[in-house]
């Protein structure tokens, strides 16, 4: 087994000091894996993702349990800005690329927090445009104009212009066209093996994150439910009726009592 | 029609309507920044003019005065991010906005305070006269002064558009004022930037503050002038540089020409609203102003 290069344990995260969303989720992410974060609306994804990114302070949460390591180092009392410098870099639900600047000016917005040669920059531009070539096509117009696609790109190669050992990767299919969707998992498969970055992925696209995941975390009401190997969980009865809307043999009913007990243990 | 004449009133609106630009300078800088409309940049003008006038009083020459002065703004845009925004990150913007009213008050306050609140006269060197050259061969008389603060105009806007658009840090400002939290997430550090931008911002109503106060003398109605700026934003765009002096020129022409020529058919005095009707004129057929950034929305 790989050394873990992020481990969150057991962390409790409240808003605005009443709501209480996690309620002690752990999970490791081993070096140069993809993990995927599954689960409904409201299973406390994003929070996760945004606790460990320290983008929780913005949003009036807070950790109040639990601690966040990043290659052994606490991190959960960073700013956002020191935690990509230290190489984790997140990628927000629903994309946020910079509106009014243009496709190359999101990219290099990215390198800000990096203390190295221009040429270095322009080199490491070329190689985000060697996995996005979209992008290059429309490096000069605004994000703003681009498509849904286009703007989840640019928001990955952004991120990646940071040059980070890890990537939070929330929710990329948001709104995609499915052919839109594999192109971009696609590619961030190819960053993993090629470049060796990590990632964390938060996706409710069951299916196709698990495809290209190696290991799996489903979270439900602020709990990780289950977890395990992406096949293991693929191939799962209790997965595949609840997530993925396969259920095996003929339709079951509410009164089917073993049903009952097991969805009641999802929800619990 | 006497075309001197016409032309003696519209540069000379144009040459005031620089004046303007600069005020409009300040809201703008902060406006791109962090999305709040700066109430205080009135008051930071105003504290700015007092603490220069005041310097000299005590017998500094004007270059030293207007260092400190300098200095002094810059460390007050510093502490107005770390004492009052700070704390706010995330907060609704009508949030800040309101705390940018009471900071006003703060400013004004603090500036009597200190300075007191007769009126003081600040002398830059030079008058409001008309350029003599000038007189001579064309008979059109242009003040010095006005000249002057157009040079000093152009030189503030050039700098700082090529600053927003060519630098690491100018970008860093547009991706902040386009997406707080997505600037985060990519590792710009927001405070910093924001107390860059408030440092600046008190740089330009220190030269705003300067000039104005050369002009009409330093007093409390120059924190009035935020309101005479709000048309020149409108017109112009809250986002944009070039936008703030192309707004300034139109309001300044505009408001001379109109009290020159339409003034007297309605009894006078129509330049002091003849601004504010252009610029809800503009509201009406282009909401973001002339040059602001457009308001993209996916449909």
């Amino acid at each position: 087994m790989a050394t873990p290069i992020l481990a969150v344990n057991n962390i409790e995260v409240i808003y605005d000091h009443v709501i209480l969303v996690l309620k002690g989720v752990s999970l490791t992410v081993e070096e140069g894996r993809i993990v995927a974060l599954l689960g409904a609306n409201g299973a406390g994804k994003s929070t996760t993702l945004k606790s460990i990114s320290t983008l929780l302070k913005g949003e009036r949460g807070d950790i109040t349990k639990g601690n966040i390591e990043f290659k052994g180092e606490r991190i959960d009392h960073l700013t956002p800005a020191d935690l990509v410098k230290k190489g984790v870099c997140q990628v927000m639900e629903g994309r946020h690329c910079f509106a009014h600047l243009s496709i190359e000016e999101n990219l290099l917005t990215g390198a800000y927090s990096r203390k190295v040669p221009g040429s270095q920059i322009r080199q490491d531009l070329e190689m985000v445009y060697g996995y996005f070539p979209r992008l290059k096509q429309r490096r000069t117009s605004l994000a703003a104009y681009t498509s849904g696609g286009e703007q989840q790109m640019c928001a990955i190669g952004r991120a990646l212009m940071a040059r980070p050992t890890m990537i939070l990767l929330d929710e990329p299919s948001m709104g995609l066209a499915p052919q839109i969707v594999e192109e971009v998992f696609a590619i961030v498969k190819s960053l993993n093996e090629k470049e060796g970055v990590s990632f964390l992925l938060a996706e409710q696209n069951t299916m196709v994150a698990l495809r290209y995941a190696d290991y799996g975390y489903i979270l439900e009401n602020g709990r990780v439910v289950m977890n395990g190997p992406a096949d293991d969980l693929a191939t799962n009865e209790d997965v595949k009726e609840f997530y993925l809307g396969v259920a095996s043999g003929e339709r079951k009913s509410f009164r089917d009592t073993k049903f009952y007990k097991r969805r009641k243990r999802w929800l619990a | 029609m006497n075309w001197q004449a016409f032309i003696e009133v519209l540069v000379g609106g144009l040459l005031s309507g620089v004046m303007y630009s600069l005020v409009a300078l300040g809201f703008v800088l902060i406006y791109k920044a962090s999305g709040v409309f700066n109430f205080a940049q009135g008051s930071m003008l105003f504290f700015a003019a007092m603490t220069c006038a005041g310097l000299v009083g005590k017998g500094l020459p004007l270059w030293a005065a207007a260092l400190v002065s300098l200095v002094v703004m810059v460390a007050l845009g510093l502490a107005v991010e770390k004492f009052v925004l700070r704390p706010m990150v995330a907060q609704p913007e009508i949030s800040l906005f309101m705390a940018t009213i009471g900071l006003s008050f703060v400013i004004d306050g603090l500036a009597q305070i200190i300075w007191g609140s007769t009126a003081m006269k600040l002398d830059l060197g030079v008058e409001d006269m008309p350029l003599e050259a000038l007189m001579d061969k064309t008979g059109i008389a242009v003040s010095q002064f006005d000249l002057l603060a157009a040079a000093v105009a152009a030189v503030l806007v050039s700098g700082l558009a090529v600053f927003f658009s060519k630098t690491k840090v100018g970008r860093a400002l547009r991706a902040v004022a386009d997406d707080h939290q997505a600037a985060l997430a990519v590792g710009i550090p927001l405070q910093r930037i924001w107390g860059i931008v408030w440092g600046v911002a008190g740089f330009v109503a220190l030269v705003a503050g300067m000039l104005w106060g050369a002009r009409n003398g330093v007093q409390f109605a120059l924190t009035s002038l935020a309101l005479k700026a709000l048309p020149v934003l409108i017109i112009g765009g809250f986002t944009s540089v070039p936008g703030a002096i192309v707004g300034g020129l139109i309001v300044g022409a505009s408001e001379k020409l109109a009290e020159v020529y339409i003034g007297p058919h309605v009894g006078g005095g129509i330049e002091a609203w003849f601004p504010y009707i252009l610029a809800l004129g503009v509201l009406l057929i282009r909401p973001e102003g002339l040059f602001g950034e457009k308001i993209i929305r996916r449909i």
